[in-house]
């Protein structure tokens, strides 16, 4: 069933409008990320972040190269692996912002939390599709499903890096959802999640509680926790309609945004491109989600229909998750913005989720 | 697999998670929308308040100058720490805490200093002074810290300097910052919170001259604080030098020759008004002033019982004593009640209205004229001329003359002294004059009170025939030529003929040079006139005993005898006979006058200019 890549069929079949969206968004990251990073030029984050998009482009074009059915059949040993690398991530990982969550790859260091996200989203997908058919999911078969994203959550939440162990969420619910579960069960597992809150407010670390209680009332620490969040929504307040121009952010450039070129690259965005900019940029990647939708919809078979929908489902979460946070409608969480912020875990990630929606997109007509 | 008859609910849970986005992405961006267009305005002043700071440029005062523009007082520089509340990363408590040790200050002291300002609802973008005239080693920890610390940083602020400490300190005055209830007043209608302005002396009297008009700059600061660029500069505008008439070296001469005595001295040109020296004592070193003075040293100045704030050479008012008598013989001869052959016999005592009265010459004068009257200072002659003249004409020629009002000097605060007359005790004693009281009266005592300024301006209106010129520390040709607001010297002419001035004078001129009370004032080669005072601080019959009782000795001299120059009054309170200790005072004063006048005068011993 591969195609080989130089086949004029492979090119015909590729999503080129995907790539061109994806790659768009890619250089208003770094021309935001050059702009936020002017005051440093020896830490290179815009030949950096340059780099990784290149490697993540290639990679783009070698996984949707490959057959999807082909990565599903080698999941089993992939998720073994991943599991694998968490564990030695947690024993020997860095230490990087209190989370235990980063590798050393030879001259690179690696979030493995990130690329694993797309093991778990094949496994699941794969775990989905090959149900007997049944109309609703058996407890059973829901709990095994759960089993199959709770190994590597409770593994990163054990970082602890609970903000990421929360993106993997959606890939389970999503698959969820799509494949059926009772109604009743539904609302049990969406009750149970509300139950579960009060008791994880116990395991909290005390800057993750002073994080949610910061977001429920920003000025309650105006100058802490909630110094971040009201320069970001000053940076984009005073971008206004058209922005400021790149390089001529003022909440930018003097350096009240925290953390601007990865977590709050968006404020950056709205601060320097305005109104205009924003909407623009959340068009790209609403294009992005409704056309790998499409392409799920469109697909071959229900183990692609699961693979784009897990990957569209976290990918979502994250820019739900982020862009609330940089406007002020979610906490401060540690979750990047796709495409855009800095970080070459991320970043690869990002493209290579976009290869597992090429693949399958590719294979659709195959029959 | 699903089987195929489930595609249709599986669209359908597709379209709802498509849906459900389409809704998050519109909530996300009406939440832009709101932020960036609805709010546009209230974030786009949120950033320019991050991003531009107002630096403020203090102004530094004018210099004031002494008549030959020898500089008394000038700026200094100096620097202050303070707090910036805006962004601040950190509570007030905890820069107080972090703040307080490095310039060794306690949390509390810093705490209270930013406490006032939040009481007083200053802006929050005014900075909050936390310690004023700081050490090298107190920038150092600033600037040292700021990173740590980017609300705290250090403020230029140039500071009053007196070059001779407490030399001139009441005509001075001093600076301090300009409280809440003198903002209400309209004469600092253009100052602010935090202003140095003139407290008292001719730094009050002159504030708006002195003042310069604060500039500031709109800096760009980053996230630390630290400026990046200049955005606009309205420089200060300095404020204007102040050349005033004082003559240093005629104030240095007072200052030293009064030692330690309380007391005052003036010295004045009687032809212009011009004051050219003038002396208070106890006095205070107006340089505490000019950083936040310490409660200790306020305490000191406050609670000292010799009052060393006021000034006596116009704010306090004494008896005359025998001073008194020039105006009454003045008053005299107008009246024709007095002429200069008349004689009255002194033997030592005189009963009026069935009281005696004492001359200070137990044995008495014997027969004596009014020449030798005002030489030797006999009560006895002059009890016959007050009460001739009676108080009505008594009151009406001492005000005439300058007495009992104020002068009009270019300094505030001044008492106009009291020249008693029925009306006077009737409305505010509620009392009937008493014929002898005015027996008192004559020699200066009793009521009649008069402060140290009126005294010289009287002596001068006098003896320059009538002419009262307003007192004055500043030329107002001076600042009329600067463009500055000005004032005219007003002019009194009373009608007394030259005769009669020429008779007081001569017999002025005789109390120094006739081996009368006044001898040691004696100039060789300058014609010097005056008369002594002693008057009583307790009556004489009470028997008290003690330096506080001691008499309060009065010179009030002039020079030269014929058109004179100068006018020097000298008062020290409990100094005794004044021919004894205030004569040798007006004596190192017109000495040096009439040094500088001939060219003999040192410069070089006695001078600042050689600094």
């Amino acid at each position: 069933m591969m195609e080989p890549i130089k086949s004029r069929r492979f090119w015909k079949d590729f999503d080129w409008l995907l790539l061109a969206a994806a790659v768009l968004l890619s250089v208003i990251s770094l021309v935001e990320i050059y702009s936020s990073t002017m005051a440093q030029p020896t830490e290179n984050f815009f030949i950096r972040q340059l780099a990784w998009v290149i490697v993540g482009i290639s990679a783009l074009f070698i996984v949707a190269a490959i057959d999807y059915h082909l990565i599903a059949e080698h999941i089993p040993w992939l998720y073994v692996l991943a599991i694998g690398v968490l564990l030695y991530t947690l024993a020997l990982g860095h230490t990087v912002a209190g989370s235990k969550s980063w590798i050393g790859l030879g001259p690179v260091a690696f979030q493995p939390s990130e690329l694993i996200k797309m093991v778990v989203v094949v496994a699941l997908a794969r775990y989905f599709s090959e149900l007997r058919s049944r109309r609703y999911m058996t407890f059973m078969q829901i709990a095994k499903g759960c089993m199959i994203a709770g190994v590597p959550i409770g593994l990163i939440a054990l970082q602890p890096d609970l903000g990421t162990a929360l993106t993997y969420l959606p890939a389970i619910a999503v698959g969820l959802f799509v494949r059926g579960v009772r109604p009743r069960v539904l609302a049990s597992l969406v009750l149970g999640f509300v139950l579960v809150l009060p008791v994880s407010w116990l395991v909290l670390k005390p800057y993750q509680k002073e994080r949610i209680l910061t977001f429920l009332d920003p000025e309650r620490d105006p100058l802490g926790k909630g110094y971040q969040v009201t320069q970001s929504k000053i940076a984009i307040g005073s971008g206004g309609l058209l922005g400021k121009g790149v390089f001529n952010g003022s909440q930018n450039q003097l350096g009240f945004l925290p953390t601007r070129h990865t977590d709050f690259i968006f404020s950056v965005v709205g601060e320097e491109l305005g109104f205009a900019g924003v909407i623009g940029t959340l068009g790209l990647l609403a294009f992005i989600i409704f056309r790998s939708i499409y392409n799920a919809v469109t697909a071959r078979d229900n183990l692609g229909l699961f693979i784009v929908m897990g990957v569209v489902g976290i990918y979502f979460f994250h820019l739900v998750v982020n862009v609330g946070m940089v406007i002020g409608f979610m906490p401060t969480t540690g979750i990047p913005l796709p495409f855009l912020s800095y970080g070459g875990s991320s970043v690869l990630t990002a493209f290579i989720a976009l290869g597992l929606i090429e693949s399958v997109r590719r294979c659709r007509y195959v029959n | 697999m699903l089987q195929r008859e489930e595609l249709e609910l599986l669209r359908w849970r597709i379209s709802f998670i498509g849906y459900v986005i389409v809704a998050a992405l519109l909530v996300l961006a009406f939440g832009f929308w709101n932020t960036q267009i609805v709010q546009v305005g209230y974030y786009q002043e949120r950033a320019e308040d991050n991003r531009v700071r107002e630096v403020p440029l203090v102004a530094p005062r004018g210099r004031i100058y002494d008549r030959e523009h020898r500089i008394i007082a000038d700026n200094r520089p100096s620097y202050n720490i303070i707090l910036l509340r805006e962004n601040s990363p950190h509570t007030l408590e905890q820069t107080a805490a972090m703040l307080s040790s490095g310039i060794s200050m306690t949390k509390e002291e810093v705490m209270e200093r930013i406490s006032r300002a939040v009481k007083r609802r200053e802006p929050k973008f005014r900075p909050v002074i936390l310690k004023e005239d700081v050490s090298v080693a107190d920038i150092a920890y600033v600037k040292a810290h700021k990173y740590e610390l980017p609300e705290i940083s250090v403020e230029f602020q140039p500071r009053r300097r007196y070059l001779e400490g407490s030399l001139a300190a009441h005509a001075l005055g001093y600076v301090g910052e300009v409280t809440e209830s003198e903002l209400m007043t309209p004469e600092f209608v253009n100052f602010k919170s935090g202003d140095q302005v003139g407290k008292t002396g001719l730094e009050r009297e002159y504030n708006t001259i002195l003042a310069g008009k604060d500039g500031f700059k709109r800096v760009i600061v980053n996230s630390f604080g630290r400026e990046m660029g200049q955005l606009e500069e309205e420089p200060y505008v300095a404020g204007n030098d102040l050349v005033t008439t004082i003559d240093l070296d005629l104030q240095r001469a007072a200052e030293e020759t009064i030692g330690e005595y309380s007391g005052a001295v003036i010295a004045l040109d009687p032809r212009t008004g011009e004051v050219l020296a003038m002396v208070s004592r106890p006095d205070f070193d107006p340089n505490l002033f000019a950083t936040r003075i310490s409660v200790t040293d306020w305490n000191n100045l406050i609670n000292d019982p010799r009052k060393p704030m006021q000034n006596r050479a116009i704010q306090s008012r004494f008896p005359p004593g025998s001073v008194f008598k020039i105006f009454m013989a003045a008053a005299g001869l107008e009246e024709g009640t007095l002429n200069p052959l008349k004689t009255v016999y002194c033997p030592g005592h005189a009963t009026f209205y069935g009281h005696t009265f004492g001359c200070h010459k137990k044995g008495g004068h014997g027969t004596v004229n009014l020449h030798d009257a005002i030489v030797n200072s006999c009560n006895v002659f002059f009890y016959n001329v007050g009460n001739d003249l009676q108080i009505g004409r008594i009151a009406q020629y001492a005000n005439m003359m300058g007495l009992g009002r104020k002068t009009g000097i270019d300094l505030p605060n001044e008492d106009s002294g009291l020249i008693p007359s029925e009306a006077w005790k009737q409305r505010v004693l509620k009392a009937k004059w008493y014929l002898g009281e005015t027996i008192s009266v004559a020699i200066g005592q009793g009521y009649v009170s008069v402060t140290l300024m009126q005294t010289a301006w009287a002596m001068g209106g006098l003896t320059t025939g009538g002419r009262l010129k307003q007192p004055h520390f500043v030329n107002p040709d001076h600042l009329k030529k600067l463009g500055l607001p000005s004032f005219e010297v007003l002019e009194e002419e009373y009608p007394i003929s030259q005769s009669n001035v020429d008779l007081i004078s001569t017999a002025m001129w005789g109390v120094v040079n006739e081996d009368g009370t006044g001898s040691r004032a004696k100039i060789e080669g300058f014609d010097v006139a005056g008369k002594t005072g002693t008057a009583q601080v307790v009556g004489k019959q009470s028997g008290l005993k003690g330096e506080q009782y001691e008499d309060n000795a009065w010179f009030v001299g002039y020079a030269p005898h014929r058109n004179p120059e100068i006018v020097v009054a000298a008062f020290l309170e409990n100094g005794g006979h004044g021919g004894v200790t205030a004569a040798p005072v007006a004596h190192a004063i017109m000495e040096t006058y009439y040094k500088k006048k001939i060219g003999r005068f040192d410069a070089k011993l006695n001078t600042i200019a050689a600094r």
